[in-house]
């Protein structure tokens, strides 16, 4: 990942046409199918919070679901005990929520690396699953909580009486927006200072620690701030759902998200979103096939990690290299 | 007092499994420096096998023959040999590779598991129950209690011996130690490593095995025990120790006393007080009471 | 500058049974360039890495320009001006050349903090890297990555990262190990020119006694823990225990 004054031409040349496609999309494609990609896009937003520990600091987090959670869980909170319809101050509740919870666990987990790490995260996200299901008056339980279509940009946009047309037109370019933000703002942070000391951190720790930079601290920011864009994703995702669950919390979510961020390929900046949005079509369409969808999971997995190390959009660009450098 | 014994045999009951899950864990991480995270299902597979050759054993019988309770171990057998496929197929090749890959293809193990066992056994509970209430119970004082449960307390004592003597009293052992102390040394030295990382993961996966094994005639083997138990024996092992088999022991004998505290008097919160313990003791001593990071 | 820039007292690190630094007294003059010579096991590293924050000493002091240093953390003994750079070299692989020097330089200027700006738009701190690289002889592979570099490349950058951080004292530990005896001249005459026009102190621990004797005015010889002698390259060479102990071991 060379440093760079703003993103490669290369980038730039791609992502035009994919955001034109992305604006274009609803008017050419069936409401079904725009609503699916509303979720692809979501899932890239937890998936690029995700990453920022992963790819850039170099920790593998089992236990992401809890701040996708966190961000689900507020947004039903804040409609059904303060009230609230804008969609605005459900994202505020999510953010305040997921960044609450991971500013408290990052505490907790940054100390340490790899193993204790990933179990230590794996173990906080199912105490907050098993606290969903044991304070079930409040959060309802296995049932979840139902949430009523938001209204957005402050009550301008509202939901009207077709909730499908809502989705698949005036949420997904809600949701693409924020999209679009989201991935700008990441950008600019994995190639700030911040973004280079937190890849020194992943290189060579003690090496970091001897150039000044306080291991544990950065960890504990990079943890929030991939707490906090995951967080945002959950409240994004609970109006395309319309409920809750606790499922959202358990660590076979968590599980999705490390799936869906090595598929793409964790060492570059698009593969995890690539990998979100091409595992979302997968679930989609699979689980009607198959109850033994975590199998099919777990042996691409295992394919991916023995085979395909780079993930798909890793792959695809050794792949774009080679011929390039042959030539 | 007769509720006193019957809570601190409950406690060992409890250290008892979790010794030998967290001990196998701590026994392949000691030698290979690797976590499984599919070492509950490892767990959870010991239990499944066991109850289904109880099952298949006692056809449409309620009443277990002596003889059936020789076929425990066939849990622990059968995790031992899927231990013994696993390590050279799936996670030699990573050796060489970051921490995080062997993570990842672990955890895509323990995805499979999961399945797997849903797969074979279905979706619903397997019972070994015969056995469970074939050895019926002693009465002391006012309380009664199962005797099934006093031998598993008794296994799990002979098991911890077993496993120290083995480790320090045998020939083996003495390579085990050697080769998880200094691997290439050991290898300089004539040593088999590839052959001790299998036969120590293959002694993991049995340990963790024969937990699900010895354990299934009381509680029935249900999907998601493995994860339970992965999260369960990783709390044991920061409590005594990555690595250490004393510090499995001891983490073991505390989480279980701790939970049967916590769940006698405060039992909506029994979970959290078991990581509340762990994330305590990560604070404070991060490696564990006896633990070589 | 005859002025002590760093003082340790009674300096105690024990592993188990082994005095690794036993009650050690070492003083640095501010300006000057001394090697640290000893067998394998000798305490060198030990002693570099008490003083450097990575290991606690079990007893004893360290003073840093008459302030206390001897439980500071690595953080703070780096904002005071001690640096250093690895035996077994520690660069960010894969992180480029220029990249692994302008972490530094952030670091320094406490800009490693800045989220929401490029850092390839700090011009700057860019140039400045740069001009590190050059001294260093390292200016053709600012683009490469790290993780790319031949082992004399790979020494040198250990050491540019550590001189980026512009300390006041600087540990260079074995840095011509692992690089062929025709390389060893031009990486110290580099790290010595940039030393002296820098004005930084420099302690560098070697097995090569044709480096140490070229390059080092003074030459501090331990041996099992404790210091066995301290003077010039002639005073030392004629010492009658260190000839006895480490120069009969040395190999070329």
């Amino acid at each position: 990942m060379k440093s760079m004054t703003g993103p490669p031409r290369r980038v730039l040349a791609w992502s035009a046409p994919a955001l034109l496609a992305l604006i274009v999309l609803p008017y050419v494609v069936p409401p079904y199918q725009t609503v699916l990609l509303t979720y692809g896009l979501v899932f890239a937003i937890a998936a690029l919070g995700f990453n920022l520990l992963l790819g850039y600091t170099g920790l593998l987090s089992f236990g992401h679901s809890a701040y996708f959670g966190m961000g689900a869980y507020a947004v039903a909170f804040t409609v059904k005990y303060l009230k609230l319809e804008s969609m605005e101050a459900l994202l505020l509740g999510g953010i305040l929520a997921s960044g609450a919870v991971a500013a408290l666990f990052g505490l907790l987990c940054v100390r340490y690396t790899k193993i204790f790490f990933g179990i230590l995260t794996m173990a906080l996200s199912q105490v907050l699953w098993s606290l969903a299901f044991k304070f079930f008056w409040v959060t309802g339980g296995s049932d979840g909580l139902r949430v009523p279509t938001p209204t957005l940009l402050g009550g301008l946009v509202r939901a009207g009486s077709d909730k499908f047309e809502f989705l698949s037109h005036r949420y997904y370019f809600y949701v693409l927006a924020i999209f679009a933000i989201c991935v700008a703002v990441m950008w600019v942070i994995v190639h700030s200072p911040f973004g280079q000391a937190l890849q020194a951190i992943r290189d060579n720790e003690t090496r970091a620690e001897f150039v000044g930079v306080q291991v544990w601290h950065y960890r504990w920011v990079a943890f929030l701030i991939s707490g906090i864009f995951t967080g945002l994703a959950g409240a994004l995702w609970v109006p395309l759902n319309g409920l809750t669950t606790p499922d959202i919390l358990h660590w076979t979510f968590s599980g999705k998200m490390v799936f869906f961020t090595v598929l793409g390929g964790f060492q570059t900046f698009f593969g995890p979103i690539i990998g979100a949005v091409i595992y979302n079509y997968l679930e989609t369409y699979a689980v009607g096939h198959t109850v033994y969808w975590q199998m099919v999971l777990g042996i691409v997995l295992v394919v991916l990690v023995l085979a395909l190390p780079a993930g798909i959009v890793g792959t695809v660009r050794r792949l774009a290299v080679r011929p390039a450098k042959a030539a | 007092m007769d509720t006193l014994v019957v809570h601190v045999l409950n406690a060992l009951l409890y250290a008892s499994v979790m010794f030998l899950i967290a001990g196998g864990l701590s026994l392949i991480y000691g030698v290979m420096r690797i976590v499984n995270l599919a070492h509950g299902n490892l767990y959870a597979f010991g239990a499944y096998v066991t109850a289904w050759a109880v099952g298949r054993a006692l056809g449409g019988a309620t009443e277990a023959s002596f003889w059936m309770y020789a076929l425990l171990p066939v849990g622990a057998i059968a995790a031992a040999a899927l231990g013994a496929v696993l390590e050279p197929t799936l996670l030699r090749p990573l050796y060489r590779r970051a921490e995080e890959y062997q993570l990842l293809i672990t955890f895509g193990l323990l995805l499979i598991l999961e399945d797997l066992m849903r797969l074979i056994w279905g979706p619903y509970p397997l019972q070994a129950s015969a056995l469970y209430e074939g050895l019926g119970s002693l009465t002391f004082g006012e309380s009664i209690y199962p005797t099934y449960n006093l031998v598993v307390i008794v296994i799990g004592g002979v098991a911890a011996a077993g496993l120290w003597a083995f480790v320090y009293r045998t020939q083996f052992g003495v390579v085990l130690r050697a080769t998880s102390q200094n691997m290439r040394m050991a290898a300089a030295l004539g040593v088999n490593v590839n052959r001790v990382y299998v036969q120590a993961f293959t002694l993991g996966c049995f340990m963790a095995g024969l937990g699900g094994s010895v354990i299934v005639p009381q509680q029935g083997a249900v999907l998601g025990m493995g994860v339970d138990a992965l999260i369960l024996a990783f709390v044991v092992v920061v409590i005594g120790g990555l690595g250490s088999l004393e510090g499995a022991l001891i983490g073991a004998l505390l989480v279980g006393f701790v939970r049967e505290a916590g769940i006698t008097f405060f039992p909506e919160v029994e979970l959290a007080v078991l990581y509340l313990m762990a994330a305590a003791v990560l604070m404070i001593r991060p490696a564990g009471i006896l633990g070589r990071a | 500058m005859s002025v002590d820039i760093l003082k340790t007292t009674q300096l105690c690190k024990s592993f188990g049974e082994t005095h690794a630094v036993d009650h050690v007294d070492f003083t640095v003059t501010g300006g000057e360039v001394l090697a640290l010579i000893g067998s394998n096991g000798a305490g060198k590293t030990t002693l570099i890495n008490l003083i450097s924050g990575l290991i606690p000493p079990d007893s004893g002091r360290i003073e840093f320009q008459g302030a206390d240093i001897t439980r500071a953390s690595i953080h703070h003994k780096i904002e005071l001006g001690i640096a250093r750079s690895f035996q077994l070299v520690n660069l960010f692989d894969q992180l480029s050349v220029h990249d692994n020097v302008t972490l530094a330089i952030f670091s320094r200027e406490g800009r490693t903090r800045r989220l929401l700006s490029l850092a390839a738009a700090d011009t700057a701190v860019r140039d400045e890297a740069v001009a590190v690289l050059k001294q260093f002889g390292l200016d053709a592979r600012t683009g490469s990555p790290a993780g790319g570099l031949s082992q004399g490349e790979r020494k040198l950058l250990d050491v540019a990262v550590a001189y980026a951080l512009r300390p006041k004292l600087l540990f260079l530990d074995e840095p011509t190990s692992g690089v062929s005896t025709r390389e060893k001249a031009p990486i110290m005459d580099i790290i010595t020119a940039v030393v002296r026009s820098g004005g930084i102190t420099a302690v560098i621990v070697e097995h090569d006694m044709d480096v140490v004797f070229t390059y080092c005015p003074r030459i501090v010889a331990m041996h099992q823990g404790t210091i066995l002698a301290d003077g010039t390259p002639d005073q030392i060479r004629n010492h009658p225990q260190v000839t006895a102990n480490l120069l009969g071991a040395q190999t070329a």
